[in-house]
């Protein structure tokens, strides 16, 4: 099992122009603790949004890569925009689930994916061009490279430990969180 | 044409509302179809500078709106009644950060339906829009697509407000409901 904390810092190394949407809970602790950027929108709600968040800012800036990093939960609940961005096909998307198998901020209980529902399966019947599960940590650097140049839409399931790491909570305000990535985004 | 339309009355309208659309520079539709929306979805299906965007459920088009925001384009969401109670816990997210939202609802449930499943809904649309914080007109007269789509699309898109436009049930005319 990948430690989760150690393998969203090795993803996010050199990160250069990446846009990153975490999802609510781990995933956003997770991306902060690799270092805040201007360039995250963290996320502390709208659980199963995440991937069309990541959808609707693809779309728009065809010219930049965009990561979705997001927990099995928030995946799950959102399966059928798997769908939805099958149809789009996005070259610039990757979906990285960070899956633990379990809802880590509600007390651990075991999510379908514990239970064997196989999340790049679904995204491969849902038309994405490319997905994978990754297991060692040696992986990360393939996995960051699909993130810089993979042709989207890809999705990566990465099985991670169920232990808790340390909160590492970035601004919470949802207005704030919003104008500095877009005065970011823009001044590049 | 991906639609059939039965008058002429019923093209009117969903053409100046995709008129408000290129005005205001809408570049992304999302939409679970309904009939109502037949020809506003064909509409934009057939523009080059907008991507349409078939979403399996509603909910999906508020995070659609949030990305494509943030990446500097302006989103427009359709759906019918019944799609808002779909919507309900997602529509924090543009609360909580502020995106302008344009919806357009078709209502179901309302003057002339003829299937009573539709009614649960369609009664408390306008109220749930209302406690999840949009700015809610509604359209029964042809006559008034045109000001209050054009508001509508000022108020979300230069005000960054949330903004539902109910077209109902007398609008769309029941014929489309007959197939």
């Amino acid at each position: 099992m990948l430690d989760r904390r150690d393998f969203v810092r090795r993803l996010l190394l050199d990160r250069n122009g990446l846009l990153v949407v975490p999802g609510l809970g781990s995933a956003t602790y997770d991306v902060a603790a690799a270092g805040d950027h201007a360039l995250n929108f963290y996320l502390w709600g709208a659980m199963g949004g995440t991937a069309m968040i990541g959808l609707g800012l693809a779309l728009a800036r065809p010219d930049r890569r965009v990561a979705v990093l997001t927990g099995d939960g928030d995946m799950l609940m959102g399966l059928g925009s798997l769908a939805t961005i099958g149809v789009k096909q996005p070259r610039n998307l990757v979906i990285v689930v960070l899956d633990n198998a379990h809802y880590g901020e509600t007390g651990m209980q075991p999510s379908a994916t514990k239970a064997g529902v196989d999340l790049p399966a679904l995204a491969l019947a849902c038309r994405f061009r490319h997905a994978r599960r990754v297991t060692r940590m040696e992986e990360a650097v393939e996995v960051r490279a699909l993130l810089h140049t993979g042709e989207g839409p890809i999705l990566v399931s990465a099985k991670i430990g169920a232990e808790d790491a340390p909160r590492v909570l970035p601004e919470r305000d949802g207005h704030a969180i919003k104008q500095r990535f877009i005065a970011a985004l823009n001044a590049v | 044409m991906h639609t059939s339309l039965n008058i002429e009355i019923e093209a009117s309208w969903p053409d100046t509302i995709y008129a408000h659309f290129r005005r205001i520079g809408i570049r992304q539709v999302g939409y679970v179809p309904d009939a109502g929306h037949s020809r506003l979805i064909a509409l934009c299906r057939d523009d080059p500078d907008i991507a349409d965007v078939v979403l399996t459920t509603e909910e999906e088009g508020i995070g659609l709106v949030a990305g494509a925001a943030l990446g500097g384009q302006r989103a427009a969401l359709l759906m019918q009644s019944s799609g808002v109670g779909n919507c309900v816990n997602m529509f924090s997210l543009l609360r909580n950060c502020g995106f302008g939202c344009l919806v357009l609802v078709t209502m179901r449930g309302e003057f002339g339906e003829f299937n009573q499943w539709q009614v649960p809904m369609g009664a408390i649309t306008a109220d749930v829009l209302r406690l999840c914080g949009f700015l809610t007109y509604r359209i029964d007269d042809p006559d008034d697509v045109h000001e209050i789509v054009g508001a509508g699309c000022d108020m979300a898109f230069n005000g960054n407000l949330q903004v539902a436009i109910l077209l109902s049930q007398r609008l769309i005319g029941p014929k489309q409901w007959t197939k």
